[in-house]
């Protein structure tokens, strides 16, 4: 299975409030808010971490949960907000700089 | 309730900031017959300064940014100023008579992923939109605007301030809007100028003519519950607050002034001078308009009309007293349901007393710098 890059879409608007992300696309106004565990899988799509790592090194020890179900469910995740354009998908980093 | 008036209860609930409106200049190439605004420059805030002032209001929590003014694109660095602002993520709208903009403005906009561009349109005819900004061909140059900025895959609103000058003009207005493929929306507030000359109240709508804005259905679809008689006000009625001025938005001046408020002109602090935070969580100003709730209004808070009414708690101010009825929300009521205010059986009127034909003196917004 090829390694996942993600990274944040330079269309969306973004801000914590209380704990929860705020997200949203100016393409469509789609507005969504993150959970803790979206927020951080969000906060470090910086293009150049492999989703896998993302997992390993936020989510599981952020939040004591399992590998594989985490990874699961961080696919799952990224394959929704990448439909809706808040996040971009890759199999090789971005080369191009995060805004923010 | 909708996830964004979820998101919008849960900052107005904790008092988070979640949308300010910032004019980054009163300078303006047209002069609207009804602009509160005078046109000079008492000493805007440079791009460094405009910078920290974004800077800090990311910090302070802001999602919603309005950019506006005067005529924003007069500002030589606004380009700087909206890349700035889309570097800290925030959601931009921007508020513009367009008469700047061409397609490599607009493609500049779109590439900078604005949300929203609101237009200021007076009418469907050239010779009324140019005789109300009274710059020659503005019609013209703001309707190719539009069209430069559509063709981009903008989100624009041709916003359609009503007076007495255009009232007939609202339905041609809304049809060229469908026209261009863009939304529409109408405003009938007039307020007075700010260096507190009344005569543009001259300009308001009369009640009469509310009540058919009003009973419009192109632009008030859900007429019966609308314009219904109001029921008796609940406990939690009167435990409310009028809107979300000092409590989840607020306005700040070219010259660095915040309000709770652009429509309500209390100064609270100056940018210049303070942190956003010092003055967002302890300006005494800010806490005691975020303090009022509908029990403690003096006279709406005995109104039928106090969970439905429009009240403008800085038209109130502007009257006097931010705790008192704003007459021209009185009159909205009454025209909108046929049912008399407090404020109205008070002082034993039958109709309202047009707040066009007021003659106390009004609080004006004055820069703090100007003043100190």
């Amino acid at each position: 299975m090829p390694e996942m890059y993600i990274a944040r879409s330079s269309a969306i608007a973004a801000r914590m409030l209380a704990g929860e992300m705020m997200v949203m696309n100016s393409a469509d106004s789609t507005f969504f808010t993150l959970n803790e565990v979206a927020t951080a899988i969000w906060k470090a799509a910086d293009g150049r971490t492999p989703l896998s790592q993302i997992v390993r090194d936020h989510i599981c020890k952020m939040f004591d949960v399992e590998y594989s179900k985490a990874q699961a469910d961080a696919e799952r995740f990224v394959a929704d907000l990448a439909g809706h354009g808040i996040l971009l998908v890759s199999d090789r980093p971005f080369v191009v700089e995060q805004a923010q | 309730m909708t996830l964004m008036a979820e998101v919008g209860q849960k900052a107005f609930d904790l008092g988070v900031p979640l949308a300010v409106h910032l004019d980054v200049t009163y300078r303006c190439n047209e002069r609207c017959v009804h602009c509160y605004l005078d046109h000079d420059d008492h000493g805007e805030m440079d791009t460094a300064e405009i910078k920290s002032v974004l800077d800090q209001l990311a910090e302070a929590g802001v999602f919603f940014l309005t950019l506006s003014g005067g005529e924003v694109f007069l500002r030589r660095d606004f380009f700087e100023i909206v890349e700035h602002a889309r570097r800290l993520l925030f959601n931009v709208k921007i508020k513009t008579n367009a008469v700047m903009i061409g397609t490599a403005e607009a493609q500049r906009l779109r590439a900078l992923n604005v949300d929203t561009v609101q237009i200021s349109l007076y009418s469907h005819r050239a010779e009324v939109h140019d005789a109300i900004t009274k710059l020659p061909h503005s019609f013209e140059r703001t309707v190719k605007a539009v069209e430069f900025l559509r063709d981009q895959g903008l989100r624009v609103t041709i916003a359609n301030v009503l007076m007495t000058a255009n009232l007939v003009d609202q339905y041609g207005v809304q049809k060229l809007a469908a026209e261009l493929g863009v939304h529409y929306t109408v405003d009938p507030t007039i307020t007075p100028m700010m260096d507190g000359d009344m005569s543009v109240l001259a300009l308001r709508i009369p009640g009469e003519e509310l009540a058919e804005v009003f009973r419009n259905p192109a632009l008030v679809p859900n007429q019966d519950e609308f314009c219904a008689p109001p029921p008796p006000p609940s406990d939690e009625d009167l435990e409310g607050y009028s809107c979300s001025a000092g409590h989840s938005f607020c306005y700040i001046s070219p010259y660095g002034d915040v309000f709770p408020c652009v429509q309500f002109p209390l100064p609270t602090g100056n940018m210049r001078r303070q942190t956003f935070l010092d003055i967002w969580n302890h300006s005494p100003q800010m806490n005691e308009v975020r303090s009022i709730q509908a029990r403690d209004l003096t006279t709406c808070s005995s109104c039928s009309h106090v969970a439905s009414c429009s009240r403008c708690p800085g038209l109130a101010y502007m009257e006097g007293n931010m705790r008192g009825p704003s007459t021209a929300d009185c009159e909205k009521s009454f025209y909108r349901t046929g049912m008399p205010t407090a404020n109205m059986l008070r002082q034993g009127l039958a109709r309202p007393q047009s707040a066009a034909t007021r003659s106390a003196p009004l609080v004006q917004i004055q820069p703090v710098v100007a003043l100190a």
